[in-house]
This record gives C-alpha cells, sequence and structure tokens, in this order.
C-alpha cells in the first residue's frame, strides 16, 4: 500500500514514515544538485536569505534535460544524493527543509541531522528519468537560470514514486 | 583511399547521440529480462519492472532515457586511407564534436560538461568537449562508436596500481571491493568494465573499453576471470537500486595488455543499468 504525502510536509504524517516504506509525493516540490546546494550554503553564510523558502518544503536532486516543444519537462530522474552531503545538514537545520528526495546513501552527519529536525530522505528510482517525468505536471526554473540544468526549478508533481530510506529517526533502509 | 563528408560524419554522430539516448540496444535490453527473471524479492523485480517501463515511456514521449545524457565518450577507428572533406576542418575529432554539439541540441539532451573543473565549474553549454579515443588501422573503414557516460556510475570507478605479487586473488578483491563501496549510488544493476595492466594511463582506457564488449574474453582464464567476478560481485546482495536483491551487477568484462615488470595496474569502470551504446560505421 502507498501512503499519501502532499507538500509542505506535515509532522504527524513524517513521524509516521519507516524505512522502505512506499509514498506517493504530490504538490509543489524544489530542484536543486551540486551548484544550487552550493549557491544556498554561499547565502546562508553571508546572511541572506534563500531564493526559495524550504520550511517544511522537500528538495529534489534532480538536473532534468530541455523540455521538448509541448511537454512540460524532459527526463528527470533523480542524481546520486551523498554529494549534496556536505550541504544538507545546514539546510536542515537552518531552513526548515523537511524532505530530500535522490537516490544512494547518504553520509552519518546527514542521518543525524534528518533525525535532528524530524525530516525525512526519500529514494526514487535512478535511471528511470522518463518514467518520472510523467509525474511532474508543472516545471518553471525559480532561481540561478544561469546554472542551466542546474538551475532551481519548481515542480509540481502528481504520485511521485518514492521509497523511505531515512527515516525521522535517522533509521536507514539498509540497517535493516 | 577514400573521401568521406565532414556533413555525414556530423549528421551520424549527431543521430547516434539521440538515439543512443532514447532507446536501449537489444543487447542492453536482455540483461533486464534476465536480471527480472533471477531476482525473486518484491521490491527488487518492482524496480526492473519500472526500469522496463521507462524504456517504454522514452520511445513513447521521445525523452530520455536518463536525464544524465553523459559526457560522450568515443572510440574511433580510421584507416589510413580515409580522408575528411568538405568542412571546416580536416580532423575527425572536430567532426565528431560538431556531431555532439548537434546532436545535444536537436535531441533535447542535457548538456552537462563544466569547462573548469576546479574553480569556475561554468557548463560549456553543448556538452563538448567530448572524450575520444582514437586508433588507426589500415585501410579506409571509419567506425565510430558512442557511449554516453553518466557522472554517478563514473565517480564510483577506481584505478589502484597493484603488485604483480596480488595477483588473480588481489584483482578479485579490487573489483569487488570498488563495486561494493559503490553501493546503491551508481545505479545498480551495472556492468562492470575492468582494464587490467598498460600503464597508469592505459588501464582506465581498457576498463572503459572493456564495458562495451558483448561476448566472453577470448582468452579462456580472463573469460572465468570475469564469471568469477560477476558471482563474487553478485554474492554482495546489493541489488536494483542498492535495496538488495540477486543482480547487482549484470556482466563483466575484461581487457588485458602487457604492462612493466614492476607493475599490475587495475582499472574498474562502472556503468549504470541504462547501458547505453552505439556504432556508426561511415
Amino acid at each position: 500500500m502507498n501512503i499519501q504525502l502532499t507538500t509542505p510536509l506535515r509532522q504527524e504524517d513524517l513521524l509516521k514514515l519507516k524505512p522502505g516504506d512506499e509514498v506517493s509525493l504530490s504538490g509543489i516540490i524544489y530542484t536543486a544538485r551540486d551548484a544550487a546546494h552550493k549557491r544556498f550554503v554561499a547565502a546562508l553564510d553571508s546572511g541572506e536569505k534563500l531564493p526559495v523558502n524550504l520550511e517544511d518544503q522537500v528538495l529534489y536532486y534532480t538536473g532534468p534535460t530541455p523540455a521538448r516543444p509541448g511537454q512540460v519537462i524532459g527526463s528527470a530522474g533523480p542524481t546520486t544524493s551523498y554529494r549534496m552531503d556536505p550541504y544538507t545538514p545546514r539546510l536542515l537545520d537552518e531552513c526548515g527543509l523537511k524532505g530530500m528526495v535522490g537516490k544512494g546513501d547518504r553520509s552519518e552527519d546527514v542521518a543525524l541531522a534528518v533525525a535532528r529536525n524530524d525530516a525525512v530522505y526519500f529514494a526514487a528510482i535512478g535511471g528511470a528519468g522518463a518514467l518520472i517525468a510523467s509525474c511532474v505536471v508543472s516545471c518553471e526554473v525559480v532561481a540561478y537560470d544561469d546554472l542551466g540544468a542546474e538551475a532551481v526549478h519548481k515542480l509540481r508533481v502528481k504520485d511521485f514514486p518514492l521509497i523511505v530510506a531515512i527515516d525521522s529517526n535517522g533509521r536507514q533502509l539498509d540497517d535493516s | 583511399m577514400r573521401t568521406v563528408d565532414y556533413a555525414s560524419v556530423v549528421d551520424e554522430v549527431a543521430s547516434a547521440c539521440i538515439r543512443a539516448n532514447r532507446e536501449l540496444p537489444e543487447f542492453s535490453l536482455s540483461y533486464y529480462r534476465t536480471a527480472l527473471k533471477r531476482e525473486t524479492d518484491n521490491r527488487a523485480r518492482s524496480i526492473i519492472d519500472r526500469y522496463i517501463q521507462n524504456v517504454a515511456v522514452a520511445a513513447e514521449r521521445s525523452l530520455p532515457l536518463c536525464q544524465d545524457t553523459g559526457t560522450a565518450v568515443f572510440f574511433i577507428t580510421i584507416g589510413n586511407g580515409i580522408t575528411l572533406a568538405g568542412g571546416p576542418s580536416p580532423l575527425i575529432c572536430d567532426a565528431v564534436n560538431d556531431g555532439v554539439r548537434k546532436g545535444y541540441a536537436e535531441g533535447y539532451l542535457r548538456k552537462s560538461i563544466v569547462s573548469d573543473p576546479l574553480y569556475e565549474r561554468k557548463n560549456s553549454t553543448d556538452n563538448t568537449p567530448s572524450i575520444i579515443h582514437l586508433e588507426q588501422c589500415e585501410g579506409d573503414i571509419l567506425e565510430i562508436e558512442y557511449a554516453p557516460k553518466g557522472g554517478g556510475a563514473e565517480n564510483m570507478s577506481r584505478l589502484k596500481m597493484m603488485t604483480p605479487a596480488d595477483g588473480e586473488e588481489g584483482v578479485l578483491d579490487f573489483v569487488v571491493q570498488t563495486v561494493k563501496e559503490a553501493g546503491g549510488n551508481p545505479c545498480p544493476p551495472v556492468v562492470i568494465g575492468v582494464g587490467i595492466g598498460g600503464n597508469f594511463e592505459r588501464c582506465t582506457y581498457l576498463a572503459k573499453k572493456a564495458l562495451f564488449r558483448e561476448e566472453p574474453h577470448s582468452d579462456q582464464r580472463y573469460a572465468a576471470l570475469e564469471q568469477k567476478i560477476l558471482q563474487a560481485v553478485n554474492a554482495l546482495g546489493i541489488g536494483p537500486q542498492g535495496f538488495g536483491g540477486k543482480v547487482t551487477a549484470f556482466d563483466a568484462h575484461i581487457e588485458y595488455e602487457p604492462c612493466h615488470i614492476a607493475s599490475l595496474p587495475v582499472a574498474v569502470n562502472i556503468n549504470c543499468h541504462v547501458h547505453r551504446h552505439a556504432v556508426i560505421s561511415l
């Protein structure tokens, strides 16, 4: 049975999730990968506001291919998450971020920060970007346009299939 | 002697880039079918099932199979009787890079190359330069092999300068350890390319070349080692996406070359489950 979740995420829903749970996510999510994360943290360092409010929001680690004419988005699967590990704890601790979507394992520091903030790390299916694109209802660039595929996109998704990889207690799927 | 038109190289390379990113060769599709037969775990089966659905959706909507349309890697075999004509340059590498520019633009493929790796990291905006391995031969053949190589799996690849005393066991351990440490990161089930011998830089080239061979090695000893690697890696239980399963690798291939008396270089290049590849003969 899939668990239905919508953004902004609600704490009571997140607390119920366990590693391995299958989730269908709907609502607004924001894309960010390596270059955008670096800029987010640089903004925090200089005391600036981030270009998007991450409170109770979800970041999706992806850099989509360009949309073909008449389509909402190109291929849009997850990229490998560990590259965001150096930046993630600050986004959780300082910006109220509650969910991340990517693929692969996270560092111990990230798992601790997830637990500390009652957040969740979800895994999407890597290498299935065309299939995942079918879940994207709308897409617009909202920050760092100069980064091309690495710009921050605001996506509206419907029934995006995810697996809970780190739950709000910091338990990882492959610990079990 | 044979003259090849520059524009035809550009066009053929461009269409290979688009095709290889949207459609898997039959050989790669058979990996999915075999894995589906072998996996018994529900989650592992459902992930492979989605890989297969992804192939159908990509074809139906003319979308790339994966958003990471890769570094464009080429193996070019060019005969000494080939002359390139009619273009802005007499060099095959220039024609191939022009083909990449055209294919990545017209195919709505992602441009994933930054010009300076350490400081500006500014996107080159046309996915060039590509990585081109050029080999000469006698005659007038021109064959171009293209593989879009995703960053996630490439990042999990390793090189180790081993010593002759490490032997077969050392090589096997190193390959298995590399796949184990990669875990779910490279989008398993993976294909493993192993380069043995040559020297520091040649060994990694051999590993990349090994990825795209379809048959077992013609030397029985190396073919047996390929099987040992595959069995040991699949015993790790990493499975599809790293969530557990019997199939961690679809295949393992080795290429070897002579090396120095002091050395045993070993390189492991990992490819993701979207094992994309195209060959053009001009």
